[in-house]
């Protein structure tokens, strides 16, 4: 395990003596091995460094890494100056820039003289000759693996472990069973309810004003102008008491008007839009994303998380990325005050797909 | 001095611990860039520990709606959770906290990113092979624990931004056949995002997976010990030796050194570049987004992989759904994983050597492994190059479409071209070492011979140099041969099909006779 000093002249020897000694018995495989090698030169002769052989280069080295240390002490000590120094002052952001920079700094300079100090000191200063370690095969020894064998012979021979195979077997069965407790007392992350249930329907139903995201104000069919586009949250959803993201994670909408001419409309969709006002769902087929962006000219929406894009004019279909559904339409009219009301809930569940969607 | 010697005398005859000094504190370690890789993701992550562990003093995990009354003036009198509230804290409030919060940051990135080139390292020196195999298989485990670490840790704040990457994974999550809708019920304790995620993703992110990580940390570092460094070929060194610096004084001054250098650079980086704003996000909502967002570095491939699928794949068999469009990038992004961790086993069979291999091969003397290891960096670079697709439609001026179509191209094509180019190109490497080696190098000097004719002086290696471009190892294909019971079976024969592929272009290494033949 001791390393050995080497020299440029006698260990290069030694060095060809290891390869035959260890010469393994291990198969080489398709390796080739060949006869006719070029033999390893062995070492090289050493080549000394500047402070191996000029003492006032020495001394110059050990001066730059105390020197570098002591820098890191006067690190260390400026970054508490710092803390102190550049306090963070209510309602001046500068302060905090001033803070994380000057405290950083100095915590650098801190860490860095140490760093690069004793790099330095161990390339330029600690003795610099290569040393030698012989390698040992990982295997253990014949004998050790005689040993080891032995004694799980004689674990086996004192408890019986292949002998008694209904204990041996019982027990394994017994450690089988124990984690499935484990599993079971997991159940209970989630309230005893039927997610799949709660994932196909959101809060509209027929008669809910669409609202404006976040203020919940009401919006008029007379507001909404070709090529505005309004982000939408159903009426009642601000002043939830609870599950108000989950629900707006569900019932988020974006509405648009469009041109006549342009709003192609499928045929059992009469009547889901009112003056060329359309809602669709804001929840991306795909994975979920927000679809926010409203190209106006094309009226295309685009998911800015995996651009996935969907033709508004021709019920919202996937046109590009991927998507595989188009967005669901929410069926809106007026009421008699003339603001959006839904028609319904969506007809399909939103956002993304899972395994019981169709059902 | 008598202090240090009573003290030693008193906790050996408690720990034995001169034994331990004794066989480590001059163990050998070999010397080459590269090998710093892994120390960087070693000393990062004990930076990540460190100020980790500082965030967590002021980091409160809770999900409760609170108003922010804190001191950043825009945000002041919004709904937000604590968790996103007391992130916003750290970063306003405390002097300091910014800054641990950046070094966190910036050292989670490094740590991710220097296990990736640690793991290049490995892979295109053939470091994994015997006795190695299993080291890999745990430094692999270690990158996939990095990832799911800086994941969990990305979405504490609760911003906009994190929430948004959890609604990806809960949509993914959905996705998955049968159980997809309740594993994502379970998990968020609730219908997304419910207020439960954030707390059980906190104890995952600083008890679990930290926990998981130091023990395999351990064991990769046992391992390496048992196994000792390889080292690169070099006059001297051998299968059988290992050539170094010893861990007293040397190699314990530079790592240690090294630690300081690695921290304080983090540290830099830290104070002079924010990361990560999350007071410019907001406030986690399932409605607004912003455009132009991207996930932490090594969680892109994955995304990439998302962007990458064409549109509607999508199947609905006897009314249950199969989401094509996210469990095609899953179980491709799986297999992929699995393919870069079982590859050690993969080429022990192919090539049969039962031996132990202590010396890192040179990437060009393998050109079949390192053009295998080039087409996997191509097809990860063509996914990570996607998360990024929108950024780079709009930085270059190009439509999104175009860009999605060329990574499609990059991902699928690219690794094939990226082989047989590696490959050509490392034969044509091999030759050039074996001509230098027999024919040595041109020195540039030219010389007039009394004929006239005018000659460039070669000059012949040194034999250090020469042992350097001749010492690697050589492989040829498996011939089929009936087995005792004289037949050929179908796993000879794939076996031997996969050597072909392997090891049919071959250069020799430089061989004693032909040398000498050479000199006369």
């Amino acid at each position: 395990m001791m390393a050995d000093d080497h020299d440029g002249t006698t260990s290069g020897e030694a060095a060809e003596t290891a390869v035959e000694k260890h010469a393994s018995s291990a198969s080489p495989g398709v390796a080739v091995e060949r006869a006719d090698r070029i033999p390893n030169p062995g070492f090289p002769p050493e080549r000394l460094r500047v402070t191996d052989t000029d003492p006032a280069k020495e001394r110059a080295a050990e001066r730059t890494v105390s020197g570098l240390f002591l820098l890191s002490v006067v690190g260390s000590v400026l970054a508490v100056v710092a803390y102190f120094a550049f306090p963070i002052v209510e309602g001046d952001p500068s302060t905090i820039r001033l803070n994380n920079l000057f405290l950083g700094l100095g915590i650098t300079l801190g860490l860095l003289g140490i760093g690069i100090g004793a790099v330095h000191w161990s390339k330029a200063l600690m003795h610099g000759h290569e040393l030698v370690e012989e390698r040992h095969g990982t295997r253990g020894s014949d004998e050790t693996r005689a040993k080891a064998v032995e004694i799980f012979q004689a674990g086996n021979a004192e408890s019986g472990f292949t002998r008694r195979s209904l204990v041996r077997n019982t027990l394994i069965g017994a450690l089988v069973a124990t984690p499935i407790p484990a599993i079971a007392i997991f159940r209970d992350l989630a309230p005893a309810e039927d997610p799949i249930a709660l994932l196909k329907h959101t809060m509209w139903e027929e008669g809910v004003r669409l609202t404006r995201d976040p203020s919940g104000t009401p919006i008029k069919a007379s507001e909404v102008t070709i090529g505005s586009a309004f982000h939408v949250i159903p009426e009642g959803l601000t002043e939830l008491e609870s599950h108000k993201l989950e629900e707006k994670a569900k019932a988020a909408v974006l509405l648009m008007r469009l041109p006549l001419d342009r709003l192609n409309e499928r045929e059992d969709r009469q009547g889901w839009s009112y003056d060329g006002i359309v809602a669709y769902s804001k929840i991306c087929t795909h994975v979920g994303c927000p679809v926010a962006l409203y190209e106006q000219q094309t009226h295309h929406l685009l998911c800015p998380c995996h651009q996935s894009e969907f033709d508004v004019a021709n019920h919202a279909e996937v046109i590009f990325g991927p998507a595989a559904r188009p967005l669901p339409q929410l069926p809106i009219t007026v009421d008699e005050e003339g603001y959006l009301v839904a028609k319904s809930d969506f007809t399909e569940p939103v956002g993304p797909s899972f395994w019981e969607r169709a059902l | 001095m008598r202090f240090t010697g009573w003290a030693a005398n008193y906790i050996d005859e408690r720990t034995s611990a001169s034994t331990a000094v004794k066989t480590l504190g001059r163990k050998i370690f070999p010397d080459h860039w590269s090998f710093m890789l892994g120390e960087v993701a070693l000393y990062s992550f004990v930076v990540i520990l460190l100020s980790g562990t500082f965030l967590t003093f002021f980091f409160d995990p809770s999900m409760t709606e609170v108003e922010y009354e804190g001191s950043y003036v825009p945000l002041q009198g919004i709904p937000m959770s604590v968790a996103y509230h007391s992130s916003l804290d750290i970063s306003f409030e405390i002097r300091g906290g910014l800054l641990m919060r950046q070094v966190h940051h910036w050292a989670a990135l490094l740590f991710v990113a220097s296990i990736g080139l640690h793991m290049l390292r490995v892979f295109f020196t053939g470091a994994f092979r015997k006795p190695r195999e299993l080291n890999w298989v745990i430094g692999f485990l270690l990158f996939v624990l990095a990832m799911a670490l800086g994941f969990t840790g990305y979405s504490l704040p609760d911003d906009l931004l994190s929430g948004n990457g959890l609604r990806i994974i809960d949509g993914m999550i959905k996705a998955v056949p049968l159980a997809g809708g309740w594993i994502s019920y379970l998990l968020f304790g609730d219908e997304f995002p419910g207020t439960d995620i954030i707390p059980r993703l906190y104890v995952l992110h600083i008890l679990l997976l930290p926990a998981i990580l130091v023990a395999l940390i351990g064991a990769h570092m046992v391992l390496l010990i048992v196994n000792k460094h390889t080292q690169f070929a070099g006059p001297g060194r051998t299968n059988d030796n290992v050539v170094g610096a010893p861990v007293m004084p040397v190699f314990a001054a530079k790592a240690g050194g090294f630690f300081f250098i690695v921290f304080g650079v983090i540290v830099l980086i830290a104070s002079l570049f924010t990361i990560n704003p999350i007071w410019n996000y907001g406030p986690y909502d399932p409605s607004p987004v912003s455009a132009g967002t991207q996930p932490d570095w090594y969680i892109g491939f994955a995304d990439g992989a998302l962007r990458l699928i064409p549109p509607h794949l999508e199947t609905v068999i006897f009314g249950y759904t199969w989401s094509w469009n996210v469990l095609i990038p899953l179980v491709g992004l799986l297999v992929f994983l699995a393919a870069a961790a079982l590859y050690p086993f993969l080429e022990a069979w192919v090539t049969g050597d039962k031996r132990e291999h202590h010396i890192a091969e040179r990437p060009r003397n393998n050109p079949t492994r390192t053009a295998i290891g080039a087409a996997g960096v191509t097809f990860y670079a063509g996914l990570w190059a996607a998360a990024s697709s929108d950024l780079i439609a709009t930085h270059f001026r190009l439509s999104i479409e175009g860009v999605i179509h060329a990574l499609q191209f990059v991902t699928v094509v690219g690794p094939f071209i990226a082989y047989f180019v590696t490959k050509r190109v490392c034969l044509a490497l091999m030759r050039k070492d074996r001509e230098i080696a027999l024919h040595g190098f041109e020195s540039g000097r030219i010389v007039r011979l009394p004929g006239g004719e005018y000659i460039e002086v070669h000059e012949q290696l040194d034999d250090y140099e020469r042992w350097k471009l001749v010492s690697y190892e050589e492989y040829q294909p498996l011939m089929v041969r009936p087995d005792a019971r004289g037949r050929i079976t179908a796993r000879q024969r794939v076996r031997a099909s996969m050597s072909r592929w392997f090891f049919e272009d071959r250069i020799s290494p430089v061989t004693q006779r032909e040398l000498e033949s050479q000199r006369h």
